[in-house]
């Protein structure tokens, strides 16, 4: 392989049309689309007594009303569970539209279609559905004390019972020279993609084919999840991921409800439709994530060592499993992070409570896990009196440790294995990189200045790049054009140039030559999607694979005309030579011309691989047996397991005694995701995901009332991050390559917001010597935490000059 | 998340206003810079029959700034209010709290006066109104009358503007001779709506000892008030006042109420700690009045 | 006596170039040239003014798409992100330099808070005295209205900052791209 771009910080190609206005969004397809828009249950749980669509049927433009009572086959029934799983005992979903029984607010009740979005909210507004309110279940501890039920026939409200251990966890907490025991929470919050979902879909009755554009990250299993309810022909249905505007995780959920009805209704009525989801929508009908109460135990010895580690945590579910139990499987798995646990024993129990399904955001439980495992290390600092670093460092896997076997089975079904990694090494880069030592110092300086000062810090190691496979096809055109096609979606991620940095560098092409598309089923229908930090180790290795299968058949087809071997050959800016024989070439362009043997010159370049144009041998025939016509190539990868990337942060806050607000005046981060192809993107991705762990440490929650009503739908009071509020982030950067891909990369996706709300917890009870165990934090609560007598305080703020409010 | 559908005017003079809002009758909305109002119809939360659209009404987009105060036209832009330099040396207070009005794209639309008759409590210029004792002046079919900012809010999103009415100008008192200003809020992002804010005015006498307090809140009662903190510190050479004491009387003097943001008690802890912070600085440029 | 309408013919300049559309009075302003207009360089984020994704310059000042009614700009001048770049004579468009900077400062992901923040941006960048180095304080205040969910603003205020080199008069003399600093950006 050439590194020539592998490697480089190679500005993005997909810019060029994103920053004139040329991006082209779910919505700013079908100009002539008939518009949909739901009515969406106002109760968070409620039996429907009746609907009532008469006041909207003199709405103009209004064209279609569709309730449960029109959905047919398999329409009719529950949607899918996603990803089954043994311990996923009780799983529900709900129905395209709902049949009788709404589980929380938003769920969608009936679909409106008029000539546009406004009329159809008219209309929509117009129909009356009749409620008779059922009890509400709100938050873990409501689910968990089980007063009532969200699904009359599940009465503990447990979906799911996720359970792994390692050994004989009691036996080891007996034996431990100390343990300690403590509960904590963390909130929800939402990956809260600037643009919505949306869904637009054209119905071609000549030849009875559906394409469905729709905002996703998973285009060819929404494909085949609209043929399989609307009972089409796979071959009948294409599912394109336009431009996306972001996604972080929620557009991996899928089908949902409006991306079976709007194919639906543009079947029957013969007329594309189109619906774009708007903010309020977003907020009740997509997905949201993060709530659990953690109950640990952990045994440690006089050291800090750890002997053993005992887990029970509730995760909020919502309404629905239609995403199975793969978040309580992530943080039951990612929380040991670069720790060797003894003995680990977790059980998460997955509940329901009546509010939005809670499928994956960015992290995807393990911001959770890491918030378990980094407050357990704070915890057995504090008590023992020791530097919080130190701790960690005296429990890290060492280097030479690779691989590693935690024993435990990751999301994908397979052991979690770490594959490498260097995690004592990314600690004390960290420690020199926030200036760590010198804290007392900064803590002074503020001080003086009426500050008081904290510094918190967060290791994780993130499985990524998780099975079953990718595939990519690269083609080289008669043009010298190489096409790239990989089936799974981006959503801002800059595939097309990362992808194209590795063909270019695999194939010896210039990049401009090259042109990715994504997410596309017409150009690559096998795919299963981006998450968990994949794409660039699945389909990057794939397209990698993809690249090297055309590159030998390049060198194949060159080494005749050049009467060379294929091993003496080179190529290089699009150009097959002899190495170290000037003058012996031949372009890429003309191999992939003789690579399709021709009857008809439709153009000068083909002219030279027409029958008469060629001499060949008459005795094999123009295509050889096990050949193909075409200088392309087809490959998948499919790892044997999931590849770990790790990082370590560190943040500084600062807070103010009077008013208690919180500033995050420092953050750093070491980062290390194996080989990297393109080190702007993945910096890029470290920022954006930092924010996000500011942001769910600080600002954003989903703040459900007891009724289950979503007090903060909106973004005045969803308080997602400007500017102001994101501090500048310092990165360093480890390299351990992965042994197990090609490429030796690992994924950087998610990484940024794992350990932000781990590290300012931290930080915050630093500064104020507040036990802190309930994330987010606001400065209204920090308030109540420092002015209640019987908050605890930490050991460390007896060994300082108290505060209090 | 579209208006639901209304009619729309928009006069070419105050009373071809006046009349299209008489005709239209009850239902019919004034539409200013529209920057909380549209909010609203897009929500459906509001859905008013009619807007009639002021924005060509000619002679309602000036900021008169003379020796007795500030005149603020109906169409003038928080963002005109913002970098106004004469109305700033007349009463300082609004362009230090302008600045805290939301963010720049918004304040280039969005207008003082519509936000005073928008009445939002969470909102910088009705407590600004307040604590200058200023007043709008309302034009209807039968003429115009002046209402003071104590008759003007009624409850939160309410004034006693009724009927077809237009509120065509604030005007705000210039700042009294040896008095200062200061305003400050705490909100949970940069241009939210404050979780809590805060307008104060010093008055100091030939002397420079206190001769009065007085401030305003923000977010923090159902319509704005003035607070007299006088008492707190009357009487006391500038240099040695105990602004925090002023700040303890101003949390026992409001009645905040809880929310998502901020609960009453933090509320009424930041009424203490932004009182006593911008005293100090309010004080200072009260001096500088006193000594010039 | 001013009539009382559901519906307008409106005459808008948009990008330079006069448009006439018939619209319900309630239709937005991000809609109408959405929709309408076929501009859909704009985009909507939340239609309750707080993301700032639909800024337009209406007169050449930035307000927020989402909270004007296309009735409202009737015979007003709108320059949405497709007006920022500017032709080149030769069937080509010269990328204005906050455009140039988004790319260069990779100051976007997804793209779809981008097109709000480049017209905030070369607004604000054009209002201001070019021949000053930009402080942090003015890079906060340009860019602090506007709401991103993929880059965390450290890219975005990178470009603000390399836009506003390259606006200097000395810079654009020095490149030759930017006009000189005669104004026309």
């Amino acid at each position: 392989m050439t590194t020539k771009l592998f490697g480089e910080p190679v500005r993005r190609r997909e810019d060029a049309r994103l920053i004139v206005g040329k991006g082209r969004y779910l919505d700013d397809i079908g100009a002539h689309a008939l518009a949909a828009a739901f009515v969406r249950s106002p109760h968070a749980h409620a039996r429907i007594t009746g609907i009532d669509v008469e006041g909207a049927l003199d709405v103009e433009g209004l064209v279609a009303i569709y309730t449960y009572e029109d959905l047919t086959g398999p329409m009719a029934e529950p949607l899918p569970v996603l990803i089954p799983h043994p311990q996923l005992h009780a799983p529900r979903t709900g129905y395209p539209l709902a049949n009788g029984e709404v589980n929380h607010v938003g769920e969608p009740v009936v679909m409106v279609v008029a000539t546009d979005r406004y009329l159809a909210e008219d209309a929509a507004e117009r129909i009356v559905v009749g409620y008779e309110e059922l009890p509400v279940i709100v938050g873990v501890d409501a689910a968990r004390e089980a007063r009532d039920a969200v699904h009359a026939e599940i009465p503990d409200n447990v979906a799911a019972r996720h359970h792994q251990e390692t050994g004989d966890v009691e036996a080891a907490l007996a034996g431990s020279a100390r343990t300690l025991s403590f509960t904590q929470y963390i909130e929800r919050s939402a990956c809260m993609p600037l643009e919505g979902k949306g869904v637009h879909a054209r119905w071609d009755p000549a030849d009875s084919s559906l394409r469905v554009y729709s905002s996703t990250q998973a285009s060819t299993s929404v494909r085949a999840a609209i043929a399989a309810k609307l009972e089409l022909s796979l071959e009948d249905v294409e599912v394109i991921a336009p431009d996306v505007g972001g996604g972080f995780g929620v557009k991996i959920m899928h089908p949902w409800p409006e991306e079976l009805l709007v194919p639906m209704a543009a079947i029957r009525l013969g007329h594309e439709v189109k619906w774009a989801e708007d903010r309020r929508e977003h907020f009740i009908g997509s997905a949201h994530e993060r709530q659990q109460r953690q109950e640990i135990t952990v045994g440690f010895d006089d050291d800090g060592r750890i002997t053993a580690l005992d887990v029970h945590a509730w995760h909020d579910n919502g309404a629905y499993t239609p995403y199975g139990i793969i978040i309580p499987i992530v943080t039951a798995t990612q929380l040991v992070g670069p720790y060797a646990i003894p003995v680990y024993r977790v059980v998460v129990e997955s509940v329901y409570t009546n509010t939005v399904i809670v499928t994956p955001y960015r992290g995807a439980g393990r911001p959770q896990g890491c918030y378990a495992m980094e407050r357990t290390m704070d915890r057995i600092a504090d008590v023992l009196g020791l530097d919080r670093a130190e701790v960690r460092r005296r429990n890290l896997i060492r280097a030479d440790q690779f691989p590693y076997d935690h024993h435990l089975t990751f999301q994908d079904g397979r052991p979690v294995i770490y594959d490498s990694g260097d995690y004592p090494g990314l600690l004390s880069k960290l420690t020199d990189l926030v200036g760590w030592d010198a804290m007392e110092a900064r803590r002074a300086e503020a001080a003086s200045r009426g500050k008081l000062l904290g510094a918190g810090m967060a290791m994780y190691v993130e499985g990524t790049g998780p099975g079953p496979y990718e595939g990519g096809h690269v083609q080289v055109l008669g043009s010298g054009k190489v096409l790239v096609a990989t089936g799974l979606t981006s959503q801002g991620q800059g595939h097309e140039t990362s992808f194209a940095q590795i063909v270019a560098s695999e194939l010896g092409v210039p990049i401009e030559d090259v042109e990715v598309t994504t997410g596309d089923t017409r150009r690559f229908p096998y795919a299963v999607g981006t998450f968990a930090s994949r794409a660039a180790v699945m389909s990057g290795n794939a397209i990698a694979l993809a690249a090297r299968g055309v590159r030998e058949k390049a060198l194949r087809i060159a080494a005749e005309v050049l009467e060379a071997d294929p091993a003496d050959l080179e190529i290089e800016d699009g150009v097959v030579g002899v190495r170290g024989t000037p003058g012996a070439t031949i372009p890429l362009r003309t191999v992939a011309v003789l690579s399709n043997p021709l009857r008809y010159a439709f153009d000068e370049a083909a002219k030279q691989a027409t029958q008469f144009a060629r001499a060949g041998s008459d005795d094999k025939p123009p295509v050889a047996v096990g050949d193909a016509p075409g200088l392309e190539h087809r490959d998948y990868y499919s790892p044997i397991r999931s590849t770990f990337a790790s990082g370590a942060h560190a943040a500084v806050v600062e807070i103010d005694p009077a008013t208690w607000e919180i500033d995050v005046v420092s953050y750093a981060v070491v980062h290390d995701c194996g080989n990297v192809v393109n080190p702007m993107i993945v910096e890029g991705q470290v920022h954006g995901g930092v924010a996000q762990g500011v942001a769910g440490a600080l600002y954003e929650r989903m703040a459900y009332d007891a009724d289950g009503q979503l007090q903060n739908a909106s973004f005045m009071d969803f308080l997602m991050p400007y500017a102001s509020e994101i501090p500048d982030v310092v990165i360093d950067h480890q390299q351990t390559p992965s042994p197990l891909n090609p490429l030796g990369i690992k994924g950087a996706g998610e990484a940024g917001v794992i350990p932000g709300t781990a590290a300012i917890a931290s930080a915050i009870e630093d500064a104020t010597g507040r036990r802190i165990a309930a994330m987010p934090i606001s400065p209204t609560e920090l308030y109540d935490v420092m002015r209640s007598v019987d908050h605890e305080r930490t050991a460390a703020s007896g060994r300082r000059a108290d505060v209090t409010a | 998340m579209k208006p639901a559908p209304f009619r729309y005017a928009d006069p070419g003079s105050l009373d071809e206003a006046l009349d299209v809002l008489a005709a239209e009758g009850d239902g019919a909305k004034v539409l200013a810079g529209g920057q909380s109002l549209i909010p609203l119809l897009s929500m459906r939360l509001a859905a008013p029959a009619t807007l009639v659209d002021i924005n060509r009404v000619p002679g309602l987009d000036g900021v008169e700034a003379t020796g007795d105060g500030v005149r603020v036209g109906a169409l003038v832009r928080h963002a005109a209010l913002l970098h106004d330099d004469a109305a700033a040396r007349v009463q300082p207070l609004l362009a230090r709290a302008t600045a805290n009005v939301a963010h720049p794209a918004i304040r280039n639309r969005g207008t003082t006066v519509g936000s005073i008759a928008h009445a939002d409590p969470s909102g910088e210029m009705t407590s600004v109104l307040a604590l200058t004792d200023g007043s709008v002046t309302v034009a209807t079919p039968a003429g115009r009358s002046t209402v003071g900012w104590r008759d003007l809010f009624v409850g939160p999103l309410e004034t006693s503007v009724h009927g077809p009415a237009v509120v065509v100008d604030a005007f705000f008192p210039a700042l009294a001779p040896r008095s200062g200003t200061a305003f400050a809020e705490v909100a949970r992002r940069k241009g939210d709506y404050a979780v809590c804010g805060a307008g104060v005015v010093v008055t100091l006498d030939a002397d420079r000892r206190v001769e009065a307090v007085r401030a305003s809140y923000i977010s923090v009662g159902l319509v704005p008030e003035v607070v007299d903190l006088t008492e707190a510190v009357h009487g006391r050479p500038v240099d040695a006042a105990d602004w925090a004491a002023a700040g303890e009387l101003a949390r026992t003097l409001v009645d905040p109420d809880g929310d998502l943001h901020a609960s009453a008690d933090y509320r009424r802890l930041l009424v203490g700690v932004l009182t006593e912070r911008t005293l100090g600085t309010a004080a200072a440029e009260a001096l500088e009045r006193t000594a010039a | 006596m001013t009539s009382v309408d559901t519906e307008r013919s409106i005459t808008v300049t948009v990008n330079g170039v006069p448009r006439k559309a018939t619209l319900p009075v309630r239709r937005l302003l991000s809609d109408a040239l959405r929709h309408d207009l076929g501009l859909t360089g704009t985009h909507v984020g939340c239609e309750h003014g707080v993301c700032g994704a639909c800024t337009v310059l209406v007169d050449g000042t930035p307000v927020r798409s989402c909270l004007v009614f296309a009735v409202q700009v009737d015979g007003a001048s709108v320059t949405t992100v497709e007006g920022l770049a500017r032709d080149d004579h030769q069937g080509g468009q010269v990328l204005h330099p906050v455009q140039e900077a988004f790319r260069e400062c990779h100051a976007l992901q997804c793209g779809f808070c981008t097109p709000g923040f480049l017209v905030t941006i070369a607004a604000g960048l054009e209002a201001r005295d070019r021949s000053a180095e930009i402080t942090e304080e003015e890079v906060d205040e340009i860019v602090g209205g506007n709401l991103c969910r993929c880059t965390g603003y450290a890219n975005i205020k990178k470009a603000v900052r390399h836009a506003a080199a390259a606006m200097r008069p000395a810079e654009a003399d020095h490149t030759g791209h930017f006009g000189g600093g005669d104004g026309a950006w």
